[in-house]
């Protein structure tokens, strides 16, 4: 980690003319923004980024990030807010080329945290090839805010002609996921709630697109693909089997989750089905591509862990069903809200 | 995971499933207590291994189902407080009062906080001296040994910020209620393994006795329940009716002798309201005099709030095993966990909640 580039005796804290336009504020984008984010758009300091794109269709998403607390073990909102847009991108099987970055920042910040924020996402930018293209920085009063908000928007391009959407999908597609379930919402909980374990349980927060457009320039036909961000996988299916009017089923023991976190979701009382991944996706494929689909999925690191967890099926009433260990059949319903911890 | 997928066994399950089949010559209801135990059966779909002839029932044993409407409202308008930071454990928060729940107090800048502990409260009252730390102290006799505790703590270490909002319910009165009720149909119980884990088991004796029912304290898990059905099916097979320990691995007669002293030494029994049941004699725990300042409804003077539960609801039947969710005609439809009509549909531990969360295409059916 590189030092804070603006004297901590000067400032050691973000104050409010960190956002108000003069020379403080310069400060902060030169020696902070423009110092990590080494970009060609961004170096032209105009009000826009002028970009040159490749040809083909072009994807485009924003994400806010909101999260606390900023650092957790396996990452931290700088990494999520990369890492998070890309994967929403790569969703749509676009290459990931360039993000905005929004921050709103918190008055009284240390500056140390901003920075150590910013190299993250430095290395989590470089990691994925994206380029920031552009940003802006707000300071909101103290109290006003949670330390760092980030947003993130990004641009992708296609070059495939595939149309992946949840209406795509088809009875017989099998499912994928390219690894355990439930780590990144479970590492935020222990973290936020003082829950120890012998091991800290790590996010699985990671990049996506890589190995997804392995898949694509592979030729395996994907129909449909989410990331199993918060909602999890049940939210995911549930979401997508109401576009396509099909239904799913999936097979409880074919779910990895690590035991460091099904013990932490066993003892909060929640369901892992439902738990927040950051480097997790699902993919339909059709029957006949899926072994190819796995052996692609396994070579690379984020899928090294890839497993068929069920097919699409017509079963009717249209629903997420769950086979379970003990061959019971159960519904994979859409949560109301966000889960929440039991009394007993 | 260790201690859990051994009880989660596949081969284990369907031999003792076969067993309960084996031993079964007519038509039982049997009724577990536990809301935790209503979940694990229908979400491991236990009940789909029985005979056809055993019919489950679900009991009143959620905490948060229970909870009078009346100490909802008490604790929106002590949360709403300016000088209030309202603690309370999570599934409490989305339980609708009259108007609201506590997660739109939230919302409208109530200092309304989570915690997974009474002495986490109590910790944010030594923090917070110039503040009224409230905890909701919710739950049946699972939760009273902590909640009693952190009074106790409160009281030595002259915590004066601190207080409790209680609403502590009682099993066996509960289980009195409903066999003595004419619309009873409940043969035999599981009765709840947390619950006798810190009480014991001595006092269903005297309801085995009297009442002429097989009880089993029987454990959370698929081959504990059914373990426990088949403990209960053996007595009314064998016409037995005794109090039987299936959940050995956690629970003795006794109970946790140390739990049981520090809840007498804050708690005493009242009559205590149910939501769909309406007030049970004797059936719940409030502070004892001597613990009087620790009590939120004293301190913030709510003592004499009144409020009636709406009649659409036929939740008082569901939690007493005479009526299944879906034979409701507003379940699914009208009645639906972002809009619950009454306390088994409120949390997501209630029959209502269960069966719609794992079975709602199935009893519309």
């Amino acid at each position: 980690m590189f030092n804070c580039p603006i004297p901590i005796k000067n400032y050691p804290t973000v104050q409010l003319a960190h956002g108000g336009g003069g020379s403080l504020m310069n400060q902060l984008i030169e020696k902070m923004f423009l110092a990590s984010f080494d970009s060609a758009p961004l170096k032209q300091r105009h009000d826009s980024a002028m970009l040159d794109l490749p040809r083909g269709r072009i994807a485009f998403t924003t994400d806010s990030y909101v999260i606390r607390p900023l650092f957790f073990p396996g990452g931290d909102i700088g990494k999520l807010a990369i890492f998070g847009t890309v994967n929403d991108l790569a969703m749509a099987g676009a290459k990931p080329l360039y993000l905005s970055v929004g921050f709103i920042l918190e008055e009284g910040l240390p500056m140390e945290i901003l920075w150590k924020v910013i190299c993250s996402m430095k290395e989590a930018a470089e990691a994925t090839g994206v380029q920031i293209a552009t940003g802006d920085t707000k300071v909101v009063d103290k109290g006003k805010g949670d330390g760092i908000f980030i947003n993130t928007s990004g641009i992708g391009v296609m070059d495939h002609s595939l149309n992946i959407a949840p209406g795509q999908v088809r009875e017989g597609d099998v499912m994928i996921v390219n690894g355990d379930l439930g780590r990144h919402g479970m590492a935020i909980m222990a973290v936020r709630e003082g829950l120890e374990f012998e091991t800290a349980i790590e996010s699985d927060a990671a990049p996506l697109a890589d190995m997804i457009l392995d898949l694509i320039g592979q030729g395996i036909e994907i129909h449909c693909m989410r990331d199993l961000t918060r909602g999890g996988l049940a939210s995911a299916l549930n979401e997508i089997s109401s576009v396509c009017g099909l239904s799913m089923e999936i097979g409880e023991t074919k779910i990895p989750v690590r035991e460091d976190a099904k013990a932490a979701c066993e003892l909060l009382g929640f369901d892992p089905l439902y738990v927040a991944n950051e480097g997790r996706c699902v993919v339909f494929v059709p029957a006949n591509q899926a072994p190819k689909a796995l052996e692609i999925m396994l070579r690379h690191d984020i899928g090294k862990e890839s497993v068929v967890i069920g097919q699409v099926t017509k079963e009717t009433p249209t629903a997420v069903y769950l086979k379970n260990a003990i061959g019971a059949v159960r519904i994979v319903d859409m949560l109301s809200g966000e889960q929440l911890p039991r009394i007993c | 995971m260790k201690f859990m997928d051994e009880y989660r066994d596949p081969v284990a399950v369907k031999q003792i499933a076969e067993q309960i089949h084996r031993i079964t010559t007519q038509h039982w209801v049997l009724m577990e207590i536990c809301g935790g135990q209503t979940h694990a059966i229908v979400k491991f779909g236990i009940d789909e291994l029985l005979p056809k002839s055993i019919e489950l029932v679900h009991g009143p044993g959620c905490p948060v189902c229970v909870t009078p409407l009346e100490i909802i409202d008490k604790a929106l308008l002590i949360a709403g407080r300016p000088e209030v930071i309202f603690c309370s454990f999570g599934d409490m928060l989305r339980v609708p009062g009259s108007d609201k729940d506590l997660f739109s107090v939230k919302a409208g800048g109530g200092d309304v906080r989570i915690v997974y502990s009474p002495m986490d409260a109590l910790e944010i009252a030594r923090k917070n001296p110039e503040r009224e730390v409230v905890f909701f102290a919710v739950g049946f006799e699972t939760t009273a040994p902590a909640n009693a505790m952190a009074v106790y703590q409160a009281k030595k270490q002259g915590l004066s910020n601190f207080s409790i909002l209680v609403s502590h319910v009682l099993v066996p009165p509960a289980m009195e209620a409903i066999l003595s009720s004419k619309l009873n149909r409940v043969q035999g119980f599981l009765a709840a393994g947390h619950v006798c884990t810190v009480v014991g088991y001595k006092e269903y004796e005297p309801i085995a006795r009297k009442y002429k029912v097989p009880i089993v304290v029987t454990g959370f898990e698929p081959l504990d329940i059914l373990e426990g059905i088949y403990m209960c099916v053996r007595q009314l097979e064998q016409n037995r009716y005794e109090v039987e320990n299936q959940y050995v691995r956690s629970v003795r007669k006794e109970g946790n002798t140390h739990a049981v002293r520090i809840v007498e030494d804050v708690f005493c029994v009242v009559p205590r309201k149910w939501r769909g049941f309406g007030e049970i004699p004797q059936s719940g725990l409030g502070l004892r005099k001597s613990y009087r300042l620790f009590d939120a409804e004293e301190k913030f003077a709510l003592k004499d709030l009144q409020i009636q539960e709406s009649t659409k609801c036929m939740s008082g039947l569901i939690l007493q095993g005479v009526k299944k969710p879906h034979e409701c005609q507003a379940f699914g439809g009208q009645c639906t966990p972002e809009h619950p009509l009454g306390a088994t549909m409120v949390s997501s531990e209630g029959t209502c909640a269960a069966y719609y969360r794992y079975r709602r295409v199935v009893a519309h059916v």
